[in-house]
């Protein structure tokens, strides 16, 4: 028996593979940014440019097209491996199992959360939002966005197997974004109101802990599920 | 109950003549969308055993392969197996990733990236290294998912449909390989419809209406 590589290598591997296999098809992952781009822009033109309503909703709504960005990305997350058999060999073979599941967390979260945080401020500029907020803003998304990519993992393992599978992920998914979703916007109303925001802050901070924390297991659990039949 | 075999820490002044098995089954059944598969099956398969899995389409060969490996747990019955490596019926290779990139990842996963190349060279795809593996005939793909049972030792194999998609030639490498690993003292457990041609191999032919017992 060969002497197996530590967690840190198969971290390192599994990252790779997928940092690697994202490249080389990155237009599927430039789709949902495209997604929230466009949607943010809809907004924008739906409400008339009224800078006054769209400074009032602007929280709201990026968080929302965020929510709804990030469930679009979703269903790509095992797809492509459950069905190339790539994702069975994972699960038989990785020992611990829950390390590579956390790399292909990660690596989505960099193509979804990180991504879409960087965009946000061309989204906060279409949306009137306040300069002074958009640090908020940027706060918000950077700590609440790893908790909706683990969350949506769960949701996604669960329904890799089956065929049509969306709807079901966005009716288990969307339900477990709303304490994200509510912190989220609440920071950037409040920013907005000139007021302090570090409560919610730490609330997403904590929610993405835990999140990052338990969900690889239950990911991993999950991915079990879906594999035994 | 699903349980892992460690033949390799068995004390082997206690196992005398003959070698603790790498897979015992005991009484295993299994039913599948109310249709029974397989009934009480019992089966030991020793170090340097090949068994040819037969039987008509749907009669549980891959379930029976899945089960083994530890993918499918509704069964009756009990499966001790060894350390395993498992060929299923989708290739395991990212379509996305070269060759060698693949075969780089299930180094990580338990193997040895060392011997890659000389690893696609024995299975006939020396040169395609670097070629993303979406860009390879399903054959090709075939083989360069034989080159991990090069890579990674593993004491059981699981081959399920092993020869699909290969041409003569292939036939053959995978006959050479499977008579390697038993000459090693591993032991393969092999689902095929076209027969393996292995004068050694027992055979166990599933889909029979009686229990079946496997002849020793």
């Amino acid at each position: 028996m060969s002497a197996r590589p530590g967690p840190a290598g198969l971290f390192r591997a599994q990252l790779q593979r997928e940092l690697v296999a994202t490249a080389r098809s990155l237009g599927e992952a430039l789709n949902p940014l495209l997604f929230l781009f466009l949607a943010i822009a809809l907004f924008a033109i739906g409400l008339g440019g009224q800078r006054e309503a769209l400074q009032d909703f602007a929280g709201g709504i990026i968080w929302v097209l965020v929510l709804l960005a990030n469930l679009l990305a979703l269903e790509g997350l095992f797809r492509r491996d459950y069905d190339d058999g790539t994702l069975e060999q994972m699960i038989l073979l990785a020992r611990p199992g829950f390390v590579p599941v956390l790399a292909k967390v990660l690596a989505q979260w960099c193509v979804t959360g990180l991504a879409m945080t960087l965009i946000a401020p061309l989204a906060a500029l279409l949306l009137y939002l306040p300069g002074q907020v958009l640090g908020t803003a940027l706060l918000t998304l950077l700590v609440g966005s790893p908790a909706l990519t683990v969350l949506g993992a769960v949701g996604a393992a669960l329904t890799v197997g089956l065929r049509r599978g969306g709807v079901l992920l966005a009716l288990l998914v969307l339900p477990l974004y709303v304490p994200t979703l509510i912190f989220g916007a609440g920071a950037i109303l409040q920013a907005s109101l000139g007021l302090g925001a570090s409560a919610q802050i730490y609330w997403l901070m904590a929610i993405s802990m835990l999140a990052v924390t338990l969900g690889p297991f239950a990911v991993l659990a999950a991915l079990k599920i879906s594999l035994e039949q | 109950m699903w349980s892992r075999l460690h033949p390799e820490a068995a004390d082997p002044a206690a196992a005398g003549a003959v070698p603790a098995p790498l897979l015992s089954l005991r009484g295993l059944t299994c039913e599948r969308d109310g249709r029974r598969l397989f009934a009480e099956l019992d089966l030991d398969l020793r170090p340097g055993e090949c068994l040819e899995l037969t039987g008509p389409n749907g009669s549980g060969k891959s379930t029976l392969l899945r089960a083994i490996a530890g993918l499918y747990p509704d069964f009756d019955g009990t499966i001790d197996a060894a350390e395993s490596l498992y060929l299923g019926h989708r290739a395991g290779l990212s379509t996305l990733l070269s060759a060698a990139e693949n075969l780089r990842w299930y180094a990580a996963l338990g193997g040895s990236a060392a011997g890659i190349a000389e690893a696609l060279e024995r299975v006939g795809m020396a040169g395609y290294e670097r070629v993303p593996c979406q860009q390879m005939s399903a054959g090709q793909q075939r083989r360069v998912g034989l080159a991990r049972l090069l890579l990674c030792p593993a004491s059981l194999w699981l081959l399920d449909e092993p020869l699909t998609a290969l041409d003569a030639a292939g036939h053959d490498l995978v006959r050479a390989l499977i008579e390697g690993q038993m000459a090693r003292g591993g032991a393969v457990i092999c689902a095929t419809h076209q027969g393996l041609g292995l004068a050694r191999a027992r055979r166990l032919a599933l889909g029979s209406v009686a229990p079946a017992q496997v002849p020793a």
